[in-house]
Parts: structure tokens; sequence; C-alpha cells
């Protein structure tokens, strides 16, 4: 068999070449595109449908609705009406709601700080790896969890410390309090908060820590740093910004927080700036309270409650995100 | 002949017992000095002797420091122990909480516990009476549902910020990351104001799945963009190489390469939301008969009939509350140390 004697060859048709993608590759990019905006979809919904249901309260109290004290429904449990007119505002769980975010900040970042740097840079490698789960464990714990302990655990020894406090700090206006009342407080409840915190702000300082470009750290070693001044000089302006940006996060998340505040904190309607006296508040613990006996034109109310809890947090986390993005360019 | 002594191994850096005394000393200073203070000042209970021998550590291992080599190694030393000390008061909390939890917990444990639900049983009923099954079977279902609706959602996002790439990537990407930020009750709070009021719907289990996976998805979605951006993009281009299309290439190439990252993205998720409880308390109602149906009728849960005993406050429930978060609280350890295990394996 010679190899003229073969059979034509059938030579393929030039397959058409372009750029325009294929049926399905369309169809997967529209589907995945539909999926990518459902983010987008729910953060407009949740606005829409709290902002309508809220609307009338909104606009029939005005800005007095996130400056004034009082909290009253007309509407008595048995749904009869109640002789006054309702009053919605909410300014002091709003008070409350910073103030107690400010309190677990203050205590939780320096502590989150120290344990970023701690496992970054001191801690012996056999042990980081646990050290480190642990923490992000404590990130996956349940509100409720810290509520419970808050309630049974932190809050007879917090009594104390908020006690020896105002003995030896009460010429401080802000550790004056003006009946002895110590337990839930917003300082306790600050506390818990600070404790649920912790690890979200020592994962965000252990991230940009790391990411400290190494030749600097050894440029300091070499020029005869001890650890700490290696890190004063490179490893904290560094990560300066991360720290802020992941303190800010700890802020929001501490805003938005419910259960844990609800168990251990004492909610009274009047702005109170005392943070050891037992009495405050917060957005969220509000909605709590009210909601079980709340009915008509206040439910209304609690929604309006939620959106500016909402836009409140989603305030504070746009500014932490931009702050953590811009992280990381700085440092010595 | 054969006689030739091995020199012993030596570890010259090794502190001679000379050089450890000022240690010795250090320690001893420091309990004694912790019990003085303890003893004659206003400091007491646990955290007041932690503070106090802390304090007195720090003093006493920067002295030794600054005598030995000056005020640099003085001030490193210094900074170093307060670091060392932030770190454990980091740690303490969850000790103290893992501790309590398996203390008290024990307690109200026992094998009805897990094969009885509530409806039967008030609050004052021994522990024997009653158990939380109705919970776990609402919480089971809860998350099977949330998972059911968000984890779709969540890897589209992310495949939509790695391998699209497309035009509003930053956007959704901040979008992704704000949503991770809403408060778990403002979650509720809009499931129960589009879909509960007004509509004539009451309160149901797939209304609190519907609050759980707006919760979920941020997590999902953040950790799964983390796992599909390690994928390699020359698996991308061998997939394309080979004439397969985009979506050959992702559907056949890029998930199977994740799939134990996207596992363990979804465990995290699950983990989130496990132990949630203020979005059940607008969407779920918490019943406690078991009630398999999530579509018809109130859901129990177990972060639920925690919330409930908790409220009621007799001693009894109080055991229950502590019982049940034995229970979610093991969950939650379970599921993490899965989604680690997991998420250590190579891609």
């Amino acid at each position: 068999m010679s190899i003229s004697e073969t059979t034509k060859i059938a030579i393929p048709e030039p397959r058409e070449i372009s750029t325009v993608p294929r049926f399905s590759d369309r169809v997967f990019r529209v589907v995945v595109s539909l999926g990518g905006i459902s983010s987008l979809v729910i953060l407009g919904a949740i606005a829409f449908f709290l902002g309508i249901r809220g609307f009338d309260v909104l606009s029939n109290t005005g800005i007095k609705f996130i400056t004034q004290y009082e909290w009253y429904s007309a509407i008595n449990t048995d749904g009869t009406a109640g002789e006054q007119a309702s009053t919605f505002g909410i300014g002091a769980m709003l008070v409350g709601t910073i103030i107690t975010a400010l309190i677990a900040v203050a205590i939780g970042v320096p502590i989150a700080v120290a344990s970023a740097l701690y496992l970054n840079f001191y801690a012996p490698t056999a042990v980081r790896g646990f050290l480190v789960s642990v923490i992000d464990l404590m990130a996956a714990f349940p509100s409720i969890l810290f509520g419970l302990w808050g309630f049974n655990v932190l809050m007879p020894g917090g009594e104390y410390w908020a006690k020896l406090l105002h003995k030896y700090l009460s010429f401080v206006p802000l550790f004056d309090v003006s009946a002895p009342v110590f337990s839930r407080s917003p300082f306790i409840a600050g506390v818990v908060l600070a404790i649920m915190t912790i690890p979200i702000i020592t994962s965000v300082s252990r991230e940009v820590f790391s990411q400290t470009p190494l030749d600097r750290i050894q440029a300091a070693y070499a020029l005869g740093a001890t650890k700490w001044s290696m890190i004063r000089a490179v490893v904290l302006p560094f990560g300066s910004s991360g720290i802020v940006g992941g303190a800010m996060l700890g802020l929001g998340r501490a805003m938005g927080e419910t259960v844990a505040v609800f168990t251990v904190l004492n909610i009274v309607f009047q702005a109170n700036f005392q943070i050891l006296l037992g009495a405050g508040g917060n957005v969220a613990s509000l909605i709590i309270l009210k909601f079980g006996e709340a009915s008509g034109e206040e439910i209304n109310a609690l929604m309006a409650a939620g959106l500016i809890l909402f836009l409140l947090t989603l305030l504070v986390n746009t500014v932490a995100d931009l702050i953590v993005n811009r992280s990381g360019r700085k440092g010595r | 002949m054969s006689n030739v002594t091995a020199p012993k191994p030596m570890k010259p850096w090794r502190a001679t017992p000379k050089e450890l005394l000022p240690n010795l000393f250090a320690g001893i200073f420091v309990l004694c000095g912790s019990w003085i203070l303890i003893e004659f000042t206003g400091l007491s209970g646990k955290l007041g002797a932690f503070l106090s021998a802390s304090i007195l550590t720090l003093i006493s291992v920067t002295l030794i420091a600054n005598y030995k080599s000056g005020t640099n190694a003085g001030k490193n030393a210094f900074f170093g122990t307060l670091v060392a000390i932030g770190g454990i008061l980091a740690i303490l909390p969850v000790a103290s909480i893992i501790f309590t939890v398996l203390v008290k917990g024990t307690k109200g444990i026992y094998l009805g516990f897990f094969t009885t639900d509530m409806s039967l049983a008030s609050v004052n009923d021994e522990l024997t009476v009653g158990g939380i099954l109705h919970a776990i079977i609402g919480t089971v279902l809860l998350i099977a549902l949330a998972m059911v609706i968000s984890v779709p959602l969540a890897i589209l996002t992310a495949l939509y910020l790695t391998e699209i790439k497309g035009p509003g990537s930053r956007l959704i990407r901040f979008l992704v990351q704000a949503m991770s930020g809403v408060p778990s009750i403002v979650a509720g709070l809009f499931i129960y104001s589009a879909f509960i009021t007004g509509t004539g719907r009451g309160f149901s289990g797939f209304m609190g799945s519907l609050a759980l996976a707006i919760l979920m998805l941020p997590t999902v979605a953040r950790t799964a963009e983390e796992v599909l951006l390690l994928i390699p993009s020359d698996l991308r281009e061998a997939g394309l190489a080979l004439g397969g299309t985009q979506w050959r290439t992702v559907a056949m190439v890029v998930v199977p390469a994740a799939k134990s990252g996207l596992v363990t993205a979804i465990i995290l998720g699950v983990a989130r939301i496990a132990g949630e409880t203020a979005p059940l308390l607008f969407t779920t109602g918490g019943g406690d008969t078991v009630n398999g149906n999530p579509f018809n009728g109130v859901m129990g849960s177990i972060p639920f009939a925690i919330w409930k005993a908790l409220i009621s406050g007799s001693d009894e429930s109080n055991a229950r509350a502590w019982a049940s978060i034995l229970v979610l609280l093991s969950l939650v350890m379970v599921l993490f140390y899965t989604a680690r295990k997991l998420g250590k394996r190579k891609i």
C-alpha cells in the first residue's frame, strides 16, 4: 500500500475565529452577575422596607426622633388608647449606644493591639497557631453566650471594679455616680462588648502587621534596634491605619449588638453620662424590649429606630473599610 | 586504648545559676508582693490577683533588664511583658467562658434532654422533665434552609468578583463588606417588615432562615472569594487553552480545585449563624413543640430556647439555659474545628 493509494484526507473546515462569547458563556455571565448584585439588592431592600414602615413616624416626629429622650406609646397593652399622645424619641438610646460602643473600643483596642503584637512577634511558634485559633473561635461565639456569661460571671466582678474606680476616680465626672447603683451599668455592658470586639480588632491588626515589609524589619534590627524599638519604628507606623480601621469595625459591631447588651444593661430612658451608674440604653436593645408588646404606630417607630441603627452602622463600616483599604502605605 | 572520652556537650548560652538568681528573687518578690497587695489594699478576687501579679512582674522584669543591659533593654523588656499581658487578657475570657459553660451546663444534661421537647414542661419543672428536641430540630432546619438560600448567592458573588471581574467589582466587594456589618437585629426587622406584617403570613421557620441567610451571605462570599483568588491562574489558562469555554473552565476546573476551601467558607458561615438570637425573635415565633414544617407555624431553635429560659428566670430554666448553651457551644466548636481542618488542606 503506497502513499498515493490513500484515500483523500478530508481537510476540516477552518473554524471561525471570533471574540464573541459562546451562548453558554453569555448565560454564565448573566447568571453570575445576577448573583453578584444580590448584596446590592438585599441592602437596598433593607433600607427601602424599613424606610417605608418608619416613614410616617419619621416625618411626624422629624429631627426630634433622634434628639428626644422620651418613648411613650399611647396605645395601652389592652388595645385602648391612652390619654397622652404618643411620643417616640431614641435620643437616650443613641447616646447609650455610642457610650457603650466607645467604652468597648477604649478597653478593647489596647488589649487587641497588644495581643496582635504578641501573636505576630513574640509568641513561640509552638503555641502561636493554637492561640490564633482560640481567638478566631471567640469571634464565632454566639452573642447570647456572651450575654449569659456577662450576666452571671462578669457582672459580680465588674461591679467590684466599678466600685473601685468610683472610690479612687470619682473626681472625674465620668466616674461619678449620683446613686450607688453599680450593677447593669454601661461600664459593664462596655466590658462585655469589648470582649466581643477583641477578636475582630485583633484579626484586622494582625493582618496589617503581618504585611510589614521584612526588609524594613531587618533593617531596623541591623541598625541595632531591640524588638520593641523595631516595633515602634516600623510596625506601628506601618499598621496604624489598620489599627484605626479595626477599631472602627469593632465600633460598628458594638453598636449593633443586641442580646448581649440587653442581658447586662438596665435600660432607662434618659441620657446617662455616668458610665458606672446602672442605667443606660442601646437602640438595638430598645427594639427587643419594646417589640413584644408593641402594636400599630409603635411598631413603625421601632422600624424607624432600626433604620437609624442600620444607617449608623453602615456609615461606621464604610469609614472603617476606607481606612483599612488605605492602610500599609506609611512607615519609616 | 579505647579509653577516649567524648567531651560532654556544652550549652554555653544557657544562663548559669548565678545569672538566674535575680529571676528567682523576682519570682519571690512578685508572689509576696501580690499577696501583700491583696491582703492589705482594696484589690481582691482572681482578676485583682492577676492585675497585681502582672504589675509587679512588669516592674521586676524591667528593673532586671535595665540593671543588666541598660535603658534600651529595660524598655524592651517592659513593652515585651506588657504585650504578653495583653495577649493573656485577650485569651482569659475564652477560658472563663468555656469553663463556666462546662461547669454549669453539664448539670442540666441528661438523655431525655435530647429526646423530649418543652411542650409538656413548664419553666419550674424539674430538670428531668422536658428537653430541647424541638430546638435542635428547629436549628437544623433553619440552618439547612438558610444554606439553601444563601450559599448559591454567596458563591455566585465570589465568582463575580474573581472570575468575571465585572465593572461593578469594587462596589460589590464594598457592599459585601458593608453587609457583614449589618446588625443581626436589623436583618430580623427587615424580614418582619417586608414579609410578615401586612402580608397575613405569620411567624415561621422559613422567615427565620431568610433572616439568617442575609447574615450568612457576606461571611461565605468573602471567604469564598479569598479561596478562589488562591487558585493559580495557570489552571484557568490551561482550561481555556484546551478549548473550554469560560463556563466549562469555571465549572470543571476552578470550582473543583477550590472545593475544600468553599466547604470551609460554608462551614464558617454556618458557625456565624448557628447562635444568632436577635433575628429569630422577630421571625420564628419560637414554639415549644417539635415542628418539622418550616413553612407553617412557629418554630423553636436553640438560641430561642435559651432566650426563653433566660427571660423566665427560674432556677430550673436557668440550668436549662446553660445546658442548651453547652449544646450550642459544642456545635459551634465542632463546626469551627472542621473548618480549620479542611482549611489547612492544600488547595
